[in-house]
């Protein structure tokens, strides 16, 4: 026992020696564990329907965490039948591939919202955002009357989808250049948004908010949340299970 | 004269490259943090123009030769996290009565429960935790090498880039600039920021570990050092990201989904393991041997698990991922490294406590090593109690609940912030020249008020988090979940209202610790009875055949 005391002594009489060593045992851990994802095919599996977000969603999708909704807000659903019970089919890897950064949370003070899509009525996300308690008494929610009244601060989408293309995720060079014309093609039932669907397959395109004559941050945070957890169909992967 | 200009011109280049950022600005919320930049640099670099002594560098006057350990930044250090403790438990009891009273959301977005949760955690742990970190790694490498703090310009610019680092942190906040990924909120033009400021700290701790007069690097600076260049790797990795525009705030992370799930909680629980664990167990391993004035209990104890706990530590991250799309083998890897780092954390705490052997009457004598005590002590508790969470079983029910946040106080509030406390009181008497402090009463009550709010918190959070997991879990005999979630969030109330009013009991014990500080800096001594009387008969203090008689005489 002695000795490893003695050959420490030469560790701890050379500074450099003890930073360069302390930096070889932290990175070990990291190098193993975190390294293979990006490699290993199966830690995402791909999955039909999964499609980057649409510049609307995306806008919504920025608000969300400029609130701060992560903060109280998961959106992992686990595999256990109570979860699935009442938030809907466990959550897959595939449906946050897009995600940066990933929103999966770490606390439920409000409930889980990886399926909140299509549960709700538009006209009902607009009441709960500005008042919560109007809809759910024992809500503790703050309320966000403002989202309704502010229109989308102007800004080129195009460099926000760039950005995201330049971190992995599918948007065509048309997509990147039409970002604004989509972005406003959704919340406008009346704009041609024949471009719109076939870049985003399934993409919702109504005025969201009640207000159709402006694009408010209320339209973009409901478009965000009434697509959540909507891409995958579960129902058509039903056929295929076997049973035993 | 070199120096100088050389200075001035970088502030004035940083002051300019602000005012283009905000001229530019494509967003208005990066025109407020730029002209918050600019602002700062113009003021800094007017005070520091101010105070330079124009006559030393025309040669006028002679340099006055340094004397002594280099305190001025360590006693800024001081002020700077008191006042930030401050702040951050304020934010937090208001964020505590926002969960119990939601009104008080006040409808603006800048108050809002989401924006001033990251304000309170940042606040906490990187204002108040990392000021005590910098000012007492300074004291502390200072006085167990015997050497000046190298750098001491270097060194001034380490501690005002670090308030500025945040200040555009918590501003960011509240004006809705964020990450959105827990712990690593600030965007990416302040996390280059702080990877600079980052950099000058190691090298003038490094530095001043080079310049020492004794053979061996102490324990404590161990633990600093493998702090500070951790930090750095975990700060630089997980903040990778793309901005949308060299001027907007907005950046899009490098990673996605699972593996940006998995890096940010690699850097989230190692934030936990290195910035508030290695760090504060370094600060542990100067001040406890100091204050109990005994030699730590164990050296081969101090190295077998500083290196077990370090390497273990950085394995552990994928336990804040149990059950999610995350990998089967990585979440097992989690859990199992989980549960080794329970050894060589107690290994920290058996080698504090164990330093008091011979010196154990102190706990009764003396607030501060009652502090460093219960401090130890939480820390023992809650890194048993990390391990047991971890376990998946453990986990299914506790994740996601108020279990977690009770886990987190119990460590913050309870070792974080009590041997904050601890160190503080004994720097300040010694940085400021004063034969003692204030009120060594004071220090008592802030003591009890510290630990009775400790214990309404994670008591109350225990219940909380336990009756949450509980009762979303739990089937009727037809079959169906018998709880809404909103019944849940009902149920919470007096809870929520009990971890308030803990919260508030510790806010109050740390509105003590200021007045005690300040009236101590001050140079004021508070007239009071001692913290215990030894009870003294000088009669009975003879030789038991010797006459009374004669003892008298």
């Amino acid at each position: 026992m002695v000795s490893y005391t003695e050959k420490h002594k030469k560790i701890e009489r050379n500074v450099t020696i003890l930073g360069v060593l302390t930096l070889i045992v932290v990175a070990i851990g990291g190098i193993v564990e975190i390294a293979p994802l990006f490699w290993i095919d199966s830690t995402v599996e791909k999955v039909d329907g999964v499609r980057p977000y649409t510049p609307l969603e995306l806008a919504g999708r920025n608000i969300y965490m400029r609130e701060g909704c992560y903060n109280c807000h998961s959106q992992m659903i686990r595999p256990f039948r109570d979860e699935v019970e009442r938030y809907g089919h466990y959550s897959l890897a595939a449906e946050s591939m897009y995600d940066h950064p990933f929103q999966w949370g770490s606390e439920r003070t409000g409930p889980d919202l990886a399926r909140v899509g299509g549960r709700y009525s538009d006209e009902w996300h607009v009441q709960h955002l500005k008042d919560p308690r109007a809809v759910v008494p024992e809500s503790i929610m703050p309320t966000y009357p403002f989202l309704a009244e502010r229109e989308l601060e102007p800004r080129d989408w195009s460099t926000d989808l760039r950005a995201l293309s330049r971190v992995g995720v599918p948007y065509s060079n048309e997509a990147i250049a039409d970002a604004n014309e989509d972005l406003r093609a959704q919340a406008d039932p009346d704009a041609d948004s024949s471009g719109l669907l076939r870049r985003y397959p399934k993409a919702q395109v109504r005025d969201f908010d009640g207000d159709p004559k402006r694009i408010t941050e209320m339209d973009a945070l409901v478009a965000y949340l009434q697509m959540l957890g909507t891409q995958v169909d579960f129902d058509a992967a039903k056929g295929q299970e076997k049973p035993r | 004269m070199d120096g100088l200009v050389m200075r001035a011109g970088l502030g004035l280049l940083l002051c300019f490259l602000a005012v283009m950022g905000a001229a530019l600005a494509v967003d208005r919320a990066f025109a407020a943090q730029m002209w918050i930049v600019a602002a700062a640099t113009l003021g800094g670099l007017c005070v520091y123009l101010g105070r330079t002594d124009f006559d030393v560098i025309l040669g006028v006057k002679k340099r006055p030769a340094p004397v002594g350990y280099y305190d001025d930044v360590i006693r800024w250090g001081v002020i700077a996290t008191v006042f930030w403790g401050l702040a951050g438990f304020l934010v937090g009891v208001l964020i505590a009565l926002q969960l119990t009273f939601p009104a008080l959301n006040l409808g603006i977005e800048y108050t809002s429960f989401g924006r001033l949760r990251p304000l309170h955690t940042s606040a906490v742990i990187f204002a108040f935790g990392g000021n005590a970190l910098i000012a007492t790694s300074f004291y502390v490498v200072q006085r167990t090498c015997r050497a000046r703090l190298a750098f001491p310009a270097l060194a001034r610019f380490v501690f005002w880039g670090y308030q500025m680092f945040i200040v555009l942190a918590a501003t960011g906040y509240v004006l809705g600039i964020t990450e959105a990924r827990e712990y690593a909120e600030p965007e990416w033009y302040v996390d280059i920021w702080l990877t600079i400021v980052w950099v000058a700290y190691l090298i003038v701790f490094g530095g001043t570990i080079l310049r020492r007069s004794e053979p061996h690097i102490y324990v404590a600076n161990w633990f600093y050092l493998a702090f500070i260049i951790t930090i750095a790797m975990l700060h630089i990795v997980n903040n990778l990201s793309m901005p949308a525009s060299l001027f907007g705030s907005k950046s899009y992370s490098a990673f996605a989904g699972v593996q940006d799930a998995l890096t940010q909680w690699w850097y989230g629980h190692n934030a936990v393991g290195f910035f508030l664990t290695a760090g504060f167990l370094a600060m542990m391993y100067y001040f406890v041997p100091k204050q109990a004035e005994r030699p730590v209990y164990s050296y081969r104890l101090s190295i077998l698990h500083f290196w077990s706990l370090i390497f273990l530590y950085i394995w552990a991250g994928p336990h804040h991922l149990h059950y999610t799309a995350l990998p089967d083998w990585a979440q097992t890897l989690g859990m199992i490294f989980s549960v080794m780092l329970w050894m060589p954390s107690w290994g920290g705490m058996i080698n504090g406590l164990m330093t008091l052997n011979g010196a154990w009457d102190k706990v009764r004598t003396d607030p501060i090593i009652r502090m460093m005590v219960m401090a130890l002590a939480f820390y023992g508790m809650s890194t048993f109690e990390g391990p047991m969470m971890s376990v998946k079983a453990v986990n299914s029910l506790s994740h996601y609940t108020n279990w977690t946040i009770g886990h987190v106080h119990s460590g913050a509030l309870g070792w974080n912030g009590m041997i904050t406390f601890a160190c503080l009181y004994y720097m300040v008497p010694r940085l400021w020249g004063r034969q003692r402090l204030y009120s060594l009463r004071m220090v008592n009550w802030h003591f009890w008020c510290a630990t009775i709010g400790i214990v309404f918190y994670a008591s109350a959070m225990w219940v909380a988090g336990i009756m949450q997991g509980l009762m979303w879990r739990e089937y009727g005999s037809d079959g169906y979940l018998v709880y809404s979630f909103a019944e849940v969030v009902r149920a919470m109330f007096p809870m929520y209202a009990i971890r308030a009013f803990g919260g508030l009991l510790y806010l109050s014990g740390a509105i003590i610790m200021t007045v005690n500080i300040w009236l101590t800096i001050a140079g004021r001594q508070r007239a009071e009875k001692p913290m215990t009387e030894t009870p003294y008969n000088p009669a009975l203090d003879r030789p038991a055949s010797y006459p009374a008689a004669l003892a008298a005489e």
